[in-house]
């Protein structure tokens, strides 16, 4: 395991350049998630990494070595696709001690028993290994993939969106044991994704992208409390976190040069009007389970809040809205501390 | 308008039994899903209310009328199907009129209609455009367009959001449920999505194996699932599972696990064996008091909440709590729930015990 760099690393592909200067830092054994839409540059970091891509600027270094010119080979790194491609032909146990049986490792078969073995038992694949690859579920068959990356040691692990092509249950069940099987580890990996859950619920630290460009780097609880922009903030929590016009409710808080006020569901309070007050209506009631969303409407701008399931509400209700402690951001969507 | 009444229906396909002895009544103007995993009956169900399928056994009632056998194009119903088909080559005018071309309807009445459809569709703008160089979101719009002109008594969907992208099925969620309200049609909806089916619904009929195991509001389905499978496809995360063997008296408001004693709402009927305490995520909390112990397995941040896992003897499970508290993985801690939301099951049948949380009434 070793720590990776990127420095101002620029990668075009015709006269689109697919990332911007980008500088970013993996520490050893830490699990850094990108997280973008489709376009943002995540995939294309990934293959410049693992040396699938050159970079027309920048460097990247592994363990302090500068590898920007060397081959993928060389370069110590396993990549987890998101579509597993396993060998139909092979048993679990073949496909995962596949990449410790390349002539240029020449490992002993006892050490690749050995390998699996541990793998096997990481990933809850143990009674699965004499299967034919083909004769496994969609989530074993992805539980087999990652673990042909894990048996070999790299520098680093790629993982890219190993999970999206999985159901819900199963991607949740996955995150975990991914996350889980990281720290056991002390892996260092890098994982792309455009799942907000993903990389809130598994990352050391988020790398938010978008066009190419690093919007900002941190914990999910620094990027979700304090978003750099109102790209940053959009793009995490669920329900998505309301924007709305400085002067749409009343914030005598608001620093000046406050353009839009972002207020999270915990940011708003709601209740029921009184005398003719009203500031909004609920236009919806949407039922979560655990919780209702509350869809509203304040002035012709749609607000979306939570609120607990046995409270009656309904739509057609007359609203107080109330700001608490929002977080405000400029003209340019940057955020001012308040 | 319409109800829609199914009565024992049952329909096999050579050996296999796709839908065994349903029986349920959807209300006028209900929005009605039929939820379940892939090969559950949900969509044979829906197929046979529409007329495309020819029960086995049962029958179907529109309105009072039976109607099983009758063909689909006779029962003024409206089918939206999963893969939206609008002809390329025809407007959007074009194809939302064209159901009422085939039905003679006169000029001036399919102008007029097909008006009023687009502007509840917010489709009025597009009218003399080619459905070609549609969004996916408008290209949906205008098939529902094609099913509402007709103004049947019923919809019928078949998974109609299944093949856009989670937000944009959010979005349209919203936008059919608030159709739904406008039209004041019996809509019955078919899903795999619980997300789905809890957002849009009045009703939701949980279907598992050709059988319905609960008919419900989404609320009711969530609070008190009639059967472990109900449970577990509802949420997320689902519902939690501690097993035991004990038992439990009418009466009684507490269980014995391993020796701890909690609080359950009082029981109304008797069981005993391989019992099972189902547990939402949001009612446990930590109690270092407790006898009851589970280990940190997994703790994912979510902003406001985490969701944390924890080992316990008697199984994994998930609790919701907030962010601000800070849990260590490997962590020996604690566990008490709320009381009054506890569900017991009997693991054998896999069916809900009465309560006085739960009465038992699956099809309430």
């Amino acid at each position: 395991m070793a720590d990776v760099r990127l420095s101002g690393v620029t990668k075009r592909f015709g006269p689109i350049a697919a990332i911007r200067e980008l500088s970013l830092e993996i520490a050893d054994g830490e699990l850094m998630v990108l997280l973008g839409p489709t376009g943002a540059g995540k995939t294309t970091t990934l293959r410049t990494i693992a040396g699938l891509e050159r970079p027309d600027a920048g460097r990247v270094s592994i363990a302090g070595r500068d590898v920007t010119g060397e081959p993928p080979a060389v370069r110590d790194v396993a990549f987890v696709f998101q579509q597993y491609s396993l060998y139909p032909h092979l048993t679990v146990f073949d496909n995962l001690a596949f990449p410790l049986r390349s002539p240029a490792r020449r490992l002993a078969e006892e050490e690749v028993r050995r390998a699996v073995l541990r793998v096997a038992e990481l990933l809850h694949i143990e009674s699965k290994l004499q299967n034919r690859a083909t004769r496994l579920s969609g989530g074993e068959m992805q539980r087999v993939a990652i673990g042909r990356a894990l048996v070999r040691a790299p520098a680093i692990y790629l993982m890219d969106e190993p999970l999206s092509s999985l159901d819900a249950k199963l991607r949740a069940e996955l995150r975990l044991e991914l996350k889980r099987i990281q720290s056991e580890l002390g892996a260092t990996i890098l994982y792309v994704t455009h799942d907000q859950i993903e990389a809130m619920t598994m990352a050391s630290r988020i790398g938010i992208l978008s066009e190419g460009a690093l919007v900002q780097v941190g914990t999910p609880r620094e990027v979700y409390e304090r978003p750099a922009n109102t790209y940053v903030a959009a793009h995490l929590g669920t329900p998505a976190i309301n924007l709305i016009p400085a002067a749409l409710l009343p914030a005598p808080a608001a620093p000046s040069g406050t353009h839009t006020i972002g207020a999270r569901t915990e940011q708003l309070r709601i209740g029921r009007a009184r005398n003719g007050a009203a500031k909004g209506v609920l236009k919806w009631v949407e039922h979560l389970g655990d919780q209702n969303h509350l869809h509203l409407e304040v002035d012709g701008h749609r607000l979306v809040t939570l609120a607990d399931p046995h409270d009656r509400w309904q739509a057609g209700d007359a609203l107080s809205v109330e700001l608490v402690d929002p977080t405000y951001f400029d003209a340019a969507g940057r955020r001012i501390a308040a | 308008m319409a109800e829609i009444r199914v009565d024992n229906l049952r329909k096999q396909f050579g050996d296999f039994t796709a839908v065994k002895q349903s029986s349920f009544t959807i209300e006028h103007g209900t929005f009605f899903v039929m939820l379940g995993p892939s090969g559950c009956g949900k969509t044979t169900t829906l197929r046979m209310i529409a007329g495309l399928e020819l029960p086995t056994h049962g029958r179907i009632l529109l309105d009072g009328e039976d109607v099983t056998f009758l063909r689909a194009s006779h029962r003024d119903i409206a089918f939206v199907f999963q893969m939206f088909a609008l002809y390329p080559h025809l407007s959007v005018f074009n194809n939302i009129a064209y159901p009422l071309r085939s039905q003679g309807v006169s000029r001036a009445e399919m102008q007029q209609r097909v008006q009023e459809t687009a502007r509840l569709l917010q489709v009025e703008h597009l009218l003399k455009r080619s459905v070609s160089g549609l969004s996916s979101g408008d290209r949906q719009r205008v098939a529902l367009g094609r099913a509402i002109v007709r103004r049947p008594k019923a919809f019928l969907m078949d998974e109609p959001l299944g093949a856009l992208d989670a937000e944009f099925r959010r979005l349209m969620c919203g936008e059919l449920r608030q159709l739904h309200d406008r039209i004041g049609a019996t809509t019955v909806y078919v899903t795999h999505d619980q997300l789905e089916a809890m957002a849009m619904a009045d009703r939701i009929a949980v279907m598992n194996h050709g059988v319905v195991e609960q008919v419900a509001t989404p609320q009711e389905i969530y609070d008190r699932p009639a059967s472990m499978f109900v449970a577990d496809f509802i949420g997320s995360p689902p519902m939690s599972f501690l097993r035991f063997e004990g038992a439990v008296r009418a009466g009684e408001r507490t269980v014995r696990i391993n020796g701890a004693t909690l609080e359950v709402p009082q029981q109304r009927e008797e069981a005993a064996g391989q019992l099972a305490l189902g547990l939402r995520p949001e009612h446990v909390r930590l109690a270092d008091e407790s006898p009851l112990r589970g280990r940190v397995f997994g703790a994912e941040y979510l902003g406001t909440t985490q969701i944390v896992t924890l080992n316990t003897p008697h199984g994994q499970l998930k609790a919701r709590l907030p962010s601000s508290l800070a849990v260590g993985i490997g962590d020996n801690v604690g566990l008490a729930f709320r009381t009054e939301r506890l569900v017991l099951f009997d693991t054998a049948s896999g069916r809900a015990l009465r309560s006085a949380a739960y009465d038992g009434d699956a099809h309430g």
